[in-house]
């Protein structure tokens, strides 16, 4: 078994602070996560309509957030609003801004696909056996659209959890900067701490996605 | 009528994007205009029992964590005995190479003490105080054939640089006659040296003295080549009462010793005593700019 280093982690607060890490991590996402879904399902549906006005504003919002690159929304937030209004948010509050912003965007169009992929005749059947428009969506068009949205929006927890590896550049101490602590810490101790330790990290990123996959597939077997 | 639609949408998204760019450059000239107000004046500091400083957290022997989620190291010794001095609580903000200028340019944080080298380019968005730290480059090269002068470097024979480090650019510069073994990363350079490939290796002296000190067989035969650098603190641009207390404070501590006892505490174990005068800096006494 080659040296990995893995007894470092081991090695006085190390592990409660890796974990105190992942947590942080999580924290962040998840809390972004409640916050954007449930508003992003709502946005989702206002896309939906024919307003070409209400259409070409939420174009914008959606491309200005998914072109930018989240490290640079995650600046503009953090470092941006001081310069601009002098509001001096705390690294989290920016990243929970950030990934809020961003999951709204993706949210919502990953609603306005689900619903307009049920093809018009549904709608048009429903019609015809006399259903009228709230029963049209509540028994018809909505399980087919949340059958169809789980494993995407599935998708976009895991990566919003990924994506909190970032938030390292506004001075947010997460897991992958406490490794990264770690490894330095012990540069000439144990010199190859660097795989045992990501290879930590990878399976605490793991652990942590790992149960939201598990449930979706679970949601999906169930409702389909 | 689909087709206008899209053009127009394109012509509103970009107007936006011009407003939003419009909008950052104008706040940055407020902010510039504005001058104070960004940072914490020294009473400010004084007054709010803390002291905000950045710092890395992952530069081992520099500013480091250490197993019990505390932070160490020589920058670290330093910011203590600063907030010592001001009574005042040190709060230590984790910063990156890439951000320690905007760290400072918002306010962020009080003082960046986190291995800052000393540049033009650096000067012009923040202010140094003065030096406690000089990082010069260093070579490396076995026991059995110390390489002390590159003026005297054998023909044929090849220097081991890491590609874009700055030891690489000032070879090409200085020295166009050695020829150079070019690695990606620190590991490589590090096998070619032992398995002999090249001659010496260039690099950081901090680097160089590390290695030679944990490897034996090796000695570091140049110290000190090319410009020397020095680290100093940062403070935002035109915080002059910090400043001013930061480079007094220097001064005292040069005299007292202090930064040889934070290199003697946090240095010496990687880079051994005896390289303690090439790196540490008495420059700030010697120094009579007010």
């Amino acid at each position: 078994m080659p040296d990995l280093g893995i007894e470092v982690l081991f090695r006085g607060r190390n592990l409660i602070r890796i974990l105190g890490g992942l947590w942080v991590a999580l924290r962040i996402s998840l809390i972004s996560v409640a916050v954007s879904f449930p508003l992003g399902i709502l946005l989702g549906a206002v896309m939906t309509l024919k307003n070409p006005f209400v259409k070409a504003l939420m174009r914008i919002y959606l491309e200005i957030i998914r072109i930018m690159p989240q490290m640079v929304l995650l600046f503009l937030f953090y470092f941006g609003t001081t310069r601009a209004f002098g509001w001096d948010l705390s690294g989290e509050t920016a990243s929970i801004i950030v990934f809020v912003l961003w999951g709204i965007a993706e949210m919502s169009d990953l609603v306005r696909s689900c619903l307009i992929s049920i093809p018009v005749h549904q709608y048009e059947t429903s019609e015809a056996l006399g259903l009228v428009r709230i029963q049209i969506y509540r028994y018809i068009i909505i399980p087919q659209a949340v059958r169809r949205l789980i494993p995407l929006s599935v998708n976009l927890v895991t990566r919003m959890i990924k994506t909190t590896s970032l938030i390292l550049m506004i001075g947010v101490v997460e897991v992958l900067k406490v490794a990264q602590q770690i490894i330095e810490a012990n540069r000439s101790a144990s010199p190859n701490a660097a795989f045992g330790v990501y290879l930590a990290v990878f399976f605490l990123y793991f652990v942590a996605c790992w149960p939201i996959s598990v449930l979706a597939r679970y949601l999906e077997k169930k409702w389909g | 009528m689909k087709k206008w639609r899209q053009i127009l949408i394109l012509v509103l998204s970009l107007g936006i994007l011009t407003a939003l760019t419009a909008c950052k450059d104008s706040s940055e000239k407020d902010t510039t205009a504005k001058g104070e107000g960004d940072y914490r004046t020294l009473d400010e500091i004084k007054e709010s029992g803390e002291i905000n400083i950045g710092v890395f957290s992952d530069k081992n022997p520099f500013g480091y964590v250490d197993e019990n989620g505390e932070y160490q190291g020589y920058d670290i010794y330093f910011a203590r005995r600063i907030g010592e001095d001001l009574d005042v609580k040190v709060n230590f903000v984790s910063t990156e190479a890439a951000n320690r200028i905007e760290y400072l340019q918002t306010g962020k944080v009080d003082v960046i003490l986190a291995n800052f080298t000393v540049t033009q380019e650096r000067a012009q968005e923040v202010d140094f105080a003065l030096p406690y730290m000089n990082v010069a480059l260093g070579v490396v090269s076995p026991d059995h054939k110390v390489v002390t002068d590159l003026d005297e470097w054998k023909q044929g024979d090849e220097m081991i640089v890491i590609s874009g480090t700055t030891a690489e650019t000032y070879l090409i510069k200085n020295y166009p006659k050695i020829g150079l073994q070019k690695y990606d990363s620190y590991a490589t350079a590090k096998n070619a040296l032992e398995n002999g490939n090249g001659a010496a290796w260039a690099n950081d002296n901090t680097e160089v003295i590390a290695f030679a000190k944990q490897n034996k067989g090796y000695t570091v035969g140049i110290p000190t080549l090319g410009s020397q650098d020095s680290i100093a603190p940062a403070v935002s641009q035109g915080n002059t009462t910090l400043l001013e207390w930061l480079n007094k404070e220097i001064k005292t501590l040069e005299k007292e010793g202090f930064f040889h006892e934070g290199y003697k505490e946090t240095l010496a174990d990687t880079y051994g005593m005896e390289f303690e005068d090439s790196l540490v800096v008495e420059e700030g006494t010697k120094d009579s700019s007010p």
